[in-house]
């Protein structure tokens, strides 16, 4: 009953989690942004006490429930531990194993130090809802949007515009291969031992366990019930059943109940009582919590039948003359979106989820390369530019790194300012005259003036004002030289309003 | 005040008859299911009853129905490098017009990225050369107008067609350029092009000698009348610009066409469906014209129309679709002569076109490529087929606001790439000079993108 329940929850939770990463459309973010402001790291980079304590009760209360029910990185070694424990002859395979304290704690150790002294790469490296986000954000959206854009494919055959083909690109190699990295090593740990990543690995894991220590409910082992079968013990993804000593080690127990539906004899119960030590044994089947993975797997599905019909190629035209990708310009100041208020705040409190990159409808979002910020949000305008009704990543992070606007703050928000680029500018590498970025330009911080003065009929240039410029990037979109553009957006470090 | 009440029920009728547009929009890829007594859509394709015009000067028996080699389609090459001719359907649709009665094929040199000529002159290669007419053009309106390569121009136009004279031969689009008369002179007379053309006519390997227009009417004018003997003219005529040309991009038909019945010099007719403009009209016209002949089609309307006068020789269509072909077939086997009463329906339809903010591109190419990359033609074609559809929203509080905007959004990006859109146009102009309909491309390209914007930015308009 217990592990029914909380079976349900854990997918519920788990499936809306991974829905946030994929929608692109900003319609799921409304009704569950929330999922993701309750993950643990996210409340606390964005100092978020009533979450904190929250969670904190919860597991005061019922221990680490958290990990079984909210954590969608628990929650892919439950579905991955449990189809290795399909295989024959692996029904029951787990043992009980005595903790690696030093290794969980030094962990924990490392990990405050890293908040502390801002290594934001070890912080985001570590945190498992980040590494989620990561595996979600870099595996899952691009099959969900290639089944979306199969979908808009039909679609369009239909004369419907239910759906709308969107673009999946490469935001970052380096993400996409931590992400890979995380899916490995956890997977592994998942598929060979259960829960050892959360008892060994995870920061948030060790935090939790010495919270659920004193938990007030627990699951306790009848010594009188039990008959020494070691059912429970062998189906405990934790290790931390010790059916010798008839202990559970609850740092480690994260309330999955397995071992409680396993037993026949109903020596283990959940009770809010101090464990009464007399001997017995617990007793074990297989255990059966599919639901998460058989939701997953479902939709893992979909995926790969989207994935094998090709999203549809280019339209059919007259003549046209080839389009060279944009590259992206060498900024001394990474660009983080409005409402991040700086390079600063975006260090401090971003855990890297990818919950705004997945979200950015524009194409402007994508991973940072660079080793200080690795893997936080960064902008470039390549694909598209900040468009002014957007607020969209700013709506999504759960971690205040960035913080809500509206649009009509955005529009006085100045993230970085325009640079003019004389030798790659078409008024001068064609002759011809271009006002492409004064007419997108949405402040009026773009003119054009004769590029020689005297010379009345002369071809006109950009000049920017930099007190107007809001580092929108439409100039930069917008400019037809390419590979790169003739003006391109510079960051500020610290965003301010013009 | 009249005029309100009209617009009011207009707009009404416009709602109602959502259905209708519906109907109009499709009716480009698909013939209707309805048959009816005289030229319906469906039905049989007569293959003895077209209706044949005679060429006065050779005694030619050209077919109403010319076929426009402009517009062939094109499929992927096979090892995806890029586009190609899809001859197999060329020569099915070539022998299908042939075994129609259609004898009248048009080409030049500049179509369909050059490839037209060469993939008509394989197809007509596998009929006599006795059962068709085959036009091509002196396409030297860009360039340095020197007489060498316009000479290779033509050599090169005989070896692609496989032919070993022209039958009809045509100064291709007299009247552009910023002072058209001297452009004239400099493409045709100073470099004595004219004279040799003459002389292949003479020659007997051009059998007839004529000219395509656009433009400037002061060139028409002073071609008309020079002392040349030009045995056809090949001008636009449809019923929008017989008389609603806006005679700064295009020159209302009905002069056109008098003042060659005046020079007794026989007219061939382009665009008389205005690149399918005619073809999707907007409701409250679908709505007057079924009103009439519930059966028939805008396309057959105007096809009709085009055909009617007797000085047109014949009138081209840039087939693409079988179901074009057919329909077309249909319409002119025989010709119906429109009647008073017919013209006064298309008389109220063309108020109703006039008023509409179609942007006047038949999506004929010309302009293109552009050099940044814009698809000018697809930008054009997607707004004007919501207009047809009237779905281009007046203000953010019509009452279909949300279904329009999307449907306009997202068809912008199913039908034109996201990085060759009207927002990506630099305003450079280049684009300006190449259009046979005058049209100011930048400043249509910033009408559009003020739109998309409003449309995105959810602004109130």
């Amino acid at each position: 009953m217990l592990k029914k329940i909380r079976q349900i929850a854990a997918a519920t939770f788990f499936l809306l989690t991974t829905l946030l990463f994929l929608d692109f459309t900003g319609t799921l973010h409304v009704l569950f942004g929330w999922m993701a402001k309750i993950q643990f790291m996210p409340a606390v980079l964005a100092a978020n006490a009533v979450i904190i304590a929250v969670l904190i009760i919860i597991t005061l209360l019922f221990g680490r429930i958290y990990c079984s029910v909210i954590c969608p990185l628990g929650i892919v070694q439950d579905g991955i531990s449990h189809v290795a424990g399909k295989r024959k002859g692996k029904k029951n395979r787990f043992r009980f194993s005595p903790p690696k304290s030093w290794l969980r704690y030094g962990m924990m150790a490392l990990f405050i130090i890293a908040i502390v002294a801002g290594i934001s790469i070890c912080v985001s490296a570590l945190d498992p809802y980040a590494a989620y986000g990561r595996i979600a954000s870099n595996f899952f959206s691009p099959l969900y949007r290639l089944g979306n854009n199969l979908l808009a494919f039909f679609a369009e055959r239909l004369d419907s515009y239910t759906f709308y083909s969107t673009d999946v690109w490469m935001k970052g190699w380096i993400t996409l291969g931590i992400a890979a990295l995380t899916l490995l090593t956890v997977g592994i740990l998942a598929w060979r031992n259960g829960r050892t990543y959360c008892n060994t690995v995870c920061p948030v894991g060790a935090f939790l366990g010495l919270i659920s220590r004193f938990s007030v409910f627990k699951l306790k082992i009848d010594a009188d019930k039990c008959t020494g079968c070691r059912l429970c013990e062998r189906n405990c993804k934790s290790s931390c059943i010790n059916l010798k000593e008839y202990k559970i080690d609850y740092s480690r127990c994260v309330g999955c109940f397995n071992c409680a539906g396993k037993c026949k004899f109903g020596a283990i119960k959940y009770l809010p009582l101090k464990p009464d030590k007399k001997k017995n044994k617990a007793v074990l089947e297989n255990n059966s919590e599919g639901q998460s993975l058989r939701n997953a797997l479902s939709l893992l599905g979909l995926f790969i039948f989207a994935k094998t019909v090709k999203a549809q190629q280019l339209h059919v035209d007259g003549g046209l003359a080839v389009i060279e990708d944009k590259k992206i310009p060498n900024r001394k100041t990474p660009l983080v979106p409005p409402g991040a208020l700086g390079a600063k705040n975006m260090k401090a409190r971003c855990t890297a989820c990818q919950l705004c990159v997945s979200a950015c409808p524009n194409g402007v979002l994508r991973p940072s390369d660079r080793l200080a910020t690795l893997m936080q949000p960064e902008m470039s305008f390549e694909r598209g530019y900040c468009r002014p009704e957007c607020t969209e990543c700013s709506q999504v992070c759960p971690a205040g790194a960035i913080k809500p606007i509206t649009p009509a703050e955005k529009t006085a928000i100045s993230t970085g300012f325009a640079v003019w680029i004389k030798e790659n500018c078409v008024v001068n590498t064609d002759n011809v005259q271009c006002d492409a970025c004064e007419r997108h330009c949405p402040t009026g911080a773009i003119i054009h003036v004769e590029a020689e003065s005297d010379n009345g009929a002369s071809l006109k240039i950009p000049v920017v004002n930099k007190e107007l410029c809001i580092g929108c990037g439409a100039c930069e979109h917008l400019c037809p030289a390419r590979p790169f553009s003739a003006i391109y957006i510079e960051g500020n470090v610290k965003h301010h309003t013009v | 005040m009249g005029n309100d009440n009209k617009k009011e029920i207009s707009r009404r009728n416009f709602l109602k008859l959502t259905g209708v547009a519906t109907a109009a929009a499709l009716y480009g890829c698909k013939s209707e299911n309805k048959v009816s007594a005289e030229g319906g859509a469906a039905g049989e394709v007569p293959a003895d009853k077209m209706t044949y015009r005679i060429n006065r000067n050779t005694g030619d028996r050209v077919s109403l129905l010319g076929y426009g080699c402009m517009r062939w389609p094109l499929k992927q090459k096979a090892d995806g490098s890029g586009e190609e001719i899809d001859q197999e359907t060329v020569n099915e649709l070539v022998d299908y017009a042939i075994a129609h009665g259609v004898n009248y094929f048009d080409t030049a040199p500049v179509y369909v990225r050059g490839w037209s000529e060469a993939a008509t002159g394989i197809a007509l290669k596998r009929h006599p050369r006795d059962s068709f007419f085959v036009a091509t053009k002196m396409s030297n309106q860009r360039g340095d107008f020197d007489l060498q390569s316009a000479l290779n121009m033509y050599r090169h136009s005989l070896n692609e067609l496989q032919v070993d004279y022209f039958d009809y031969y045509l100064l291709h689009t007299i009247g552009g350029g910023d002072d058209g008369i001297e452009t004239f002179r400099k493409r045709f007379i100073y470099n004595g092009l004219l004279d040799f053309l003459l002389k292949e006519r003479e020659d007997g390997r051009i059998r007839n000698l004529g000219w395509s227009f656009h433009g400037d009417v002061k060139v028409f004018d002073y071609v008309l009348a020079m002392d040349v003997k030009w045995d056809f003219c090949q001008i636009q005529l449809n019923y929008q610009d017989w008389q609603h040309a806006d005679n700064v991009r295009n020159i209302n038909a009905e002069y056109l066409y008098g003042e060659l019945v005046k020079y007794n010099v026989p007219a061939i007719i382009m665009e008389p469906l205005l690149g399918g403009r005619l073809a999707r009209v907007p409701a409250q016209a679908m709505s007057i014209m079924k009103e009439v002949h519930p059966a028939d089609s805008p396309a057959q309307w105007a096809f009709r129309y085009a055909g009617t006068p007797d000085n047109v020789l014949t009138v081209l269509s840039g087939m693409v679709y079988m179901e074009h072909l057919q329909e077309n077939i249909r319409t002119y086997a025989p010709l119906v002569p429109l009647n008073e009463q017919e013209y006064e329906t298309l008389e109220k339809v063309t108020e109703i076109l006039v008023d509409s903010d179609y942007i006047q591109c038949t999506e004929c190419q010309y302009c293109m490529p552009c050099p940044y990359g814009i698809d000018i033609p697809g930008t054009f074609g997607h707004y004007n087929r919501c207009v047809s559809a009237g779905k281009i929203l007046k203000s953010a509080n019509d009452e279909n606001y949300k279904k329009a905007r999307r449907e306009f959004l997202v068809g912008y990006d199913r039908s034109v790439p996201k990085l060759r859109q009207a927002n990506h146009c630099i305003g450079c102009a280049i684009c300006g000079t190449h259009c046979p309909q005058r049209i100011n491309i930048p400043d249509e390209m910033r009408r559009i993108d003020l739109y998309v914007e409003q449309l995105k930015q959810k602004m109130d308009f």
